[in-house]
């Protein structure tokens, strides 16, 4: 009691990441990519982390390492040494120390052997150090069914559905309460016997509805745990997948179990990564562990057989649960923007709005395309969606929409001004770090229209399946700079002010115009004989951004590496911020 | 195969029919094999002395593989007990009822589980975690995964 967990959607929803890799994934282009003049060979990049993508049957091959480690120490067979191992949360220093201790001890604990001698009648079964005994269920069950079970000592827990384990008196099982003549029955070590209908339904049930992988006997307070043979049985046929399942619940605990080890987060997805750089906490405070398992889309659905941009590669980060690549911000900092983001979430909502007020006539204008650049169509006043400026001034020295200029300690002297002070600097990066997230899925909604439109000319026109998939490597680039941009706005809210700040948001600055410049581009018209000219321009701005975003990318992770970045607020891992810059 | 949770709640009520329930518990309804209940008062000395509580037990296809959903009625001016493992809406913290389920458990073994859970009650006291638990607490408890502690039947 006392404590409970309803489900709780989590706090942070990714569904609109993606990104793309510098290799090209589904084909070998040597002229295309020589457009892009991308270097797909260079080494390591300070923001990039090593690690390798495993898929199942990898980690089985490692699982089966450790077992045959344990069956060569121990001398027991595989499918103890297996059960041994689980208990044990694959800790094999400690499996090796406790066996050595008591052997009897771990296999009890283990469910490999019952506890002896074994009680008949155990009482209710009640959490440690609960020592209160009731009555008997077992005995009210025995009561409730017309016969009791019998059964000859069978030999071992393999799964061996068989008569001969009845002895003269008709076996009815205790939980179907079937009888018939021709019943087959199993049971484990314990011979506690039941129905084989009963053992697969219970088994499946553990394993589809409750996702374990330690199945116990079904004979109320029995600890023993069904060796995978006994599984696989009771599942053999019709249950075959539930045993793929099954095998793929062994293999999700292994990798929980290993901190090197993290399991991709993307649904249906089986691949597990290994980044042993980023197993340790306090490793979280240089670098973000951006990786990826490799697949993309959801395994299986017709979108991943595609080349469709929906198909995203699987990007999640190995330090923390984000299901999305947060770089360039580590960790802890992209943590706390989201815990502060879900606790303001009625604050901010309006910002999501697709609509806005011409600042100039007021008609209202609908955001429909990725681009911030909005032309009112009524009074053509030209505008920032962002910051509702006069979109004349973007790109100029001068002005500067990513930046929010602080006011001076004069103007917040009471709470109250202070406090609508906070919540404006909040909304400034709230507002912004939600544009380039809401920017970002409705370039992927242009673009989905604009694809079949390119696939069309493709056919009519004299143009190459290459020369018209331009627009798509574009649209990629320009996704993965604006998730860069978005996690930017969650580093600039919490970064002290100074020099370093001011860099950190040129880079930003200069990146966050480079981009926009390629969304506009995006969304010109698609004419045949217009294509070469837009090409070259699509194609040159798509290399540039892509620099845009290394500078960013880079310069922020030699900023980890070098201990440059000060926080305005207590951040876990890093050092007390100084008093003056706490806001 | 006929559903199995039909069968096995026909042979549980047949038995109760017949052999009637245990001393302190009667059964109230069991109209179908969706939904019993029952009601409870505990023997003898107890913090409970004179109070009749309702039971209501759900059932669905997967009975009794998994546990049936189990609660005190706190409607038509029904009460829950006032116990520790009790909230104020009806539902019970108890393993049994969760992961120490097993399928050779009956609806009459439950009830006898509950009634000796109120009748070991030292203090008549709600959870700590009540007002929290009840404004957010799921209409079926089966939905909520409660962490329990030592004393949890
Ligand atoms: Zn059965
Ligand atoms: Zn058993
Ligand atoms: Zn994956
Ligand atoms: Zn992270
Ligand atoms: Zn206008
Ligand atoms: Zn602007």
């Amino acid at each position: 009691m006392s404590d409970y967990s309803l489900s709780d959607d989590d706090y942070y929803n990714d569904e609109d990441m993606f990104d793309i890799t510098q290799d090209d994934d589904d084909m070998n282009m040597d002229d295309y990519t020589e457009d892009f003049k991308v270097d797909t060979n260079s080494k390591r990049k300070s923001y990039e982390i090593e690690y390798e993508s495993l898929n199942q049957p990898a980690v089985e091959k490692l699982m089966q390492q450790d077992v045959a480690y344990i069956i060569g120490i121990l001398g027991v067979d595989s499918s103890i040494a297996a059960r041994l191992l689980r208990h044990s949360s694959w800790n094999k220093e400690r499996l090796i120390e406790k066996y050595m201790d008591n052997p009897n001890t771990i296999l009890v604990a283990a469910g490999v052997t019952a506890p002896e001698p074994p009680s008949v009648t155990s009482p209710i079964r009640t959490h440690i150090g609960d020592r209160r005994t009731t009555r008997s269920a077992s005995k009210i069950i025995s009561t409730l069914s017309s016969s009791s079970k019998t059964s000859s000592k069978a030999s071992s827990s393999s799964y061996q559905p068989a008569q001969t384990r009845l002895k003269a008196e008709r076996f009815v099982c205790p939980i179907c309460y079937d009888d018939s003549s021709d019943l087959q029955t199993a049971s484990l070590d314990c011979d506690h016997l039941f129905c084989t209908g009963c053992w697969t339904t219970y088994i499946t049930s553990k394993i589809r509805d409750e996702a374990e992988h330690c199945i116990r006997c079904m004979a109320e307070g029995c600890c023993l745990v069904a060796p995978d043979t006994f599984i696989q049985s009771a599942l053999a046929g019709e249950g075959e997948p539930t045993w793929a399942r099954f095998q793929e619940l062994l293999v999700r605990h292994f990798v929980s179990c290993n901190p090197n080890l993290k399991y991709c987060p993307h649904p249906g997805c089986t691949n597990t990564v290994s980044c042993p750089a980023a197993a340790s906490k306090s490793s979280l405070t240089t670098v973000v562990p951006a990786v990826s398992c490799g697949a993309r889309g959801i395994p299986g659905s017709p979108e991943a057989l595609t080349s469709a941009v929906a198909a995203k590669e699987h990007y999640f980060c190995f330090g923390c649960p984000i299901d999305s690549d947060h770089r360039p911000v580590v960790c802890s900092v992209a943590k706390m923007w989201l815990k502060k983001c879900a606790d303001d979430s009625e604050t901010a909502n309006w910002i999501k709005s697709n609509t806005k007020e011409c600042p100039k006539c007021q008609s209202t204008i609908e955001k429909n395309g990725g681009c911030n650049h909005m032309t009112c169509k009524k009074c053509k006043h030209e505008f920032c969606w962002v910051c509702m400026g006069p979109w004349s001034e973007h790109g100029t020295s001068w002005y500067s929409c990513n930046r929010y200029e602080e006011k001076s300690g004069t103007d917040a002297r009471d709470a109250q001004s202070k406090s609508r002070a906070s919540l404006e600097r909040y909304l400034h990066y709230y507002n912004r770090w939600a544009n380039h997230e809401q920017s970002a899925k409705l370039s992927l909604d242009l673009y989905a229209k604009t694809e079949k439109k390119m696939e069309d000319m493709q056919i009519t026109s004299s143009l190459t399946w290459i020369e018209v998939q331009f627009m798509k490597k574009a649209v990629e680039e320009a996704d993965k700079c604006r998730m860069t941009l978005k996690w930017t706005y969650a580093m600039a809210y919490y970064l002290a002010r100074g020099n370093e700040k001011e860099l950190f948001e040129d880079n930003q600055r200069d990146l966050e115009q480079a981009v926009e410049e390629l969304a506009e581009l995006l969304e010109q018209p698609i004419e045949a004989d217009a294509i070469p000219t837009l090409r070259q321009k699509v194609t040159d701005k798509t290399v540039y951004v892509h620099k845009r975003n290394e500078i960013v990318l880079e310069d922020t992770a030699n900023g980890f590496l070098e201990g440059r970045w000060k926080w305005n607020a207590r951040v876990e891992g890093f050092d007390e911020p100084d008093q003056a810059d706490l806001v | 195969m006929a559903s199995i949770s039909a069968r096995r709640l026909a042979k549980e009520l047949h038995e109760i029919q017949t052999e009637g329930c245990p001393v302190g518990i009667n059964l109230l309804q069991a109209d179908d094999f969706a939904a019993w209940q029952f009601t409870i008062e505990v023997m003898g000395e107890s913090l409970y002395q004179g109070e009749v509580f309702t039971l209501l037990f759900r059932f669905d296809k997967h009975y009794p593989i998994s546990s049936p959903a189990v609660q005190f009625v706190v409607t038509d001016g029904k009460t829950s007990p006032v116990h520790p493992h009790v909230y104020s809406n009806g539902h019970i913290c108890a393993s049994i009822l969760g992961n120490e389920w097993s399928p050779v458990l009956s609806v009459i073994a439950v009830c006898l589980t509950l009634q000796s859970m109120l009748a070991s009650c030292k203090k008549k006291e709600r959870p700590p975690d009540n007002d929290r638990y009840v404004r957010h607490a799921p209409d079926n408890p089966k939905k909520t995964q409660f962490h329990y502690d030592g004393n949890s039947p």
